[in-house]
């Protein structure tokens, strides 16, 4: 540590205004900050100290992610050699699925964090922790076989349309992750959706073996085939075919607990966004007029994206609603959403990226009014204490 | 009447008319005027180029005919006399287009009725044309339709490149052999939200290179 200190510390000055490289400034103290604690201290004004500051936010969810990825990396190894006919143990299931997505991960972060760093330089701004979750999410809400160019020119239009645009990390209104994905979805279906993208290898052609589909609990239940679903156990452990990191509920609800556990996540957002699918299931089942609408409510939590999105995607703080009020019904209003496109509109199977994408750009309203009404009511409150006196 | 000093044709003055609109003055990404048909006919490069010459016809003749009538047109109907002018010119560019390009005319169906509602044609008209002599509104027009066809195409270059891979109608990535190579068309671009997205690219672009489209805060 000492010999990394005095590195830097050497290096300093070529950084600092009138070094060779004063340009690159935030870079420099980018990297600085993230090896040693910063030493900036604030001058004047009151402030809290905290040791939990934004690094350390951004790797506590990384650290949740964790479980998801490394189930994500075993599921992916298990579908192929499942669909292919041949007899895995669990390392080479690992180990398979591991090498596939190992270059979706360094493709997501190389193009967005050299777009980041760039944008930084330019406007000279302080290099932002952001892309660390967004670079890690990217992966996981793919497809596993998903072309690399794709998934780069989609993390580039994240980032670019998606954060850069409106100020940089922390100004965005979408959640630049969905983002990503709503771009890939809407620009290539092909790759998006159908039974043959979420297996590894079988977009490539791959023989598979006799009497096989790669069909999703997604596709299946779109295409009222509710009695071919696998069962509710195995979609919460996550066996099922799927994007990579979203199959396993067990593997999400472990991050949650992190999440929730840290304060990093918002359990009201994860409880509201339950409770809205629960209810807008509930009375689906009610009108139960075709089999996806009759499917129990609880499977809508272990299938697709639903509890990923409503873990990792909804308690994203930038995006999301920020008072503590709007935060309950921004979730529910996820929740009803997620389960009205999912059952009701056949053209989109998923429909938890477009719910939580749409309540994104309602966010600031939903603050708004409750901000708004907070107001009233304490004005009320004030005018009958004057009125008493 | 007193000999006044007769400007030349083609003056300073005159060509900026025809120029700034094309520049620092354009219709679609300085003053963000005629954004909807913008989208709705950038799909392809063909019924872009034609959906720009009526515009550029309408709003150049029209802008003859009203300056030539400033003087006459009372005050108060002024904006149906312009309506008036501007939709039997459409109506001349519709049909011409039905006879010869029916199948464009098919393409931009309701969009070249609807250039009697684009604001680009109506600011002209009111901004300018009612208080000009017709040759320079003549060039007003002229440069105020070029410039917003000028943007159309470029719109429609894009989306119909990376949307459909062909460029008026040929298969250009084909013959590139970009397909054999893992390319695929981006089905994004043929969508609406696309073309609102290449036309903010559009506008980034330009403010960065000339700063003084650059609001001061």
């Amino acid at each position: 540590m000492n010999f990394l200190r005095k590195k830097l510390d050497t290096l300093k000055p070529h950084f600092t205004e009138g070094g060779k490289l004063a340009k690159l400034r935030s870079v420099f103290e980018g990297f600085e900050s993230f090896i040693f604690v910063p030493n900036k201290v604030t001058h004047k004004g009151s402030h809290v100290r905290d040791a939990n500051d934004m690094k350390r936010t951004m790797i506590v969810v990384v650290v949740a992610l964790i479980p998801a990825l490394l189930f994500g990396a075993y599921n992916t190894g298990l579908q192929h050699f499942r669909a292919t006919g041949i007899e895995a143990g669990i390392l080479q299931n690992f180990w398979f699925g591991f090498l596939k997505i190992l270059p979706l991960i360094v493709v997501s972060y190389v193009v967005g964090l050299g777009i980041e760093f760039t944008a930084a330089q330019i406007r000279g701004h302080e290099i932002n922790e952001g892309f660390l979750v967004t670079g890690l999410l990217i992966p996981l809400i793919m497809p596993v076989d998903v072309p690399l160019w794709m998934l780069a020119l989609a993390t580039a239009f994240a980032v670019i349309i998606g954060v850069e645009i409106f100020g940089g990390p922390g100004m965005n209104i979408l959640n630049p992750a969905l983002t990503a994905r709503a771009f890939l979805f809407f620009s290539y279906p092909g790759w998006m959706t159908g039974d043959e993208v979420w297996i590894a290898g079988l977009k490539g052609g791959q023989q598979v073996i006799d009497g096989f589909s790669g069909a999703t609990p997604m596709a299946l239940s779109a295409a009222w085939e509710t009695d071919r679903l696998p069962s509710f156990l195995e979609m919460f452990i996550g066996t099922i075919p799927g994007s990579v990191g979203e199959t396993s509920t067990i593997a999400i609800l472990i991050g949650a607990f992190i999440l929730v556990a840290t304060g990093i996540g918002s359990w009201k957002v994860i409880v509201s966004v339950f409770a809205g699918a629960l209810g807008m299931g509930l009375l689906l089942n009610l009108i139960a007029v075709n089999p996806y609408m009759e499917l129990p409510v609880y499977y809508h939590f272990v299938m697709g994206g639903f509890a990923f999105g409503a873990v990792f995607m909804a308690t994203d703080p930038v995006s999301g609603a920020q008072t503590e009020r709007g935060k309950w019904i921004y979730g529910l209003l996820i929740g009803i959403f997620s389960i009205i496109f999912r059952v009701l509109n056949p053209a989109y199977p998923e429909g938890v990226m477009l719910a939580i994408l749409l309540m994104n750009v309602f966010a600031p309203l939903i603050d708004h009014y409750v901000i708004q009404s907070n107001i009233k009511r304490r004005l009320k409150r004030n005018r009958v204490a004057l009125n008493n006196r | 009447m007193s000999k006044r000093e007769r400007e030349p044709l083609f003056s300073t003055k005159n060509v900026k008319l025809l120029t700034e609109p094309l520049g620092r003055n354009n219709p679609i990404t300085v003053q963000v005027l005629g954004i909807c048909s913008a989208l709705a006919i950038t799909v392809k490069l063909k019924p872009a180029l034609v959906m720009a010459v009526s515009v550029v016809f309408v709003i150049a003749i029209s802008s003859v005919v009203i300056a030539a009538l400033r003087k006459q047109i009372p005050e108060r109907i002024r904006i149906i006399v312009q309506l008036v002018v501007i939709a039997s010119l459409v109506i001349l560019v519709d049909q011409v287009l039905k006879a010869y390009a029916f199948d464009v005319s098919k393409q931009l169906s309701v969009f070249v009725g609807l250039i009697i509602t684009n604001c680009i044609i109506m600011g002209r008209l009111e901004g300018f044309a009612m208080a000009n002599r017709p040759w320079k509104a003549f060039l007003d027009g002229l440069g105020n339709g070029a410039g917003y066809g000028l943007i159309l195409v470029i719109v429609a270059f894009f989306r119909e490149l990376l949307g459909s891979g062909t460029l008026m109608d040929y298969p250009v990535m084909e013959k590139l052999g970009a397909y054999s190579i893992g390319y695929e068309d981006n089905g994004m671009m043929i969508l609406p939200p696309m073309a609102l997205i290449v036309v903010g690219l559009i506008i980034w672009v330009h403010r960065s290179r000339d700063k003084s489209l650059v609001e001061k805060h």
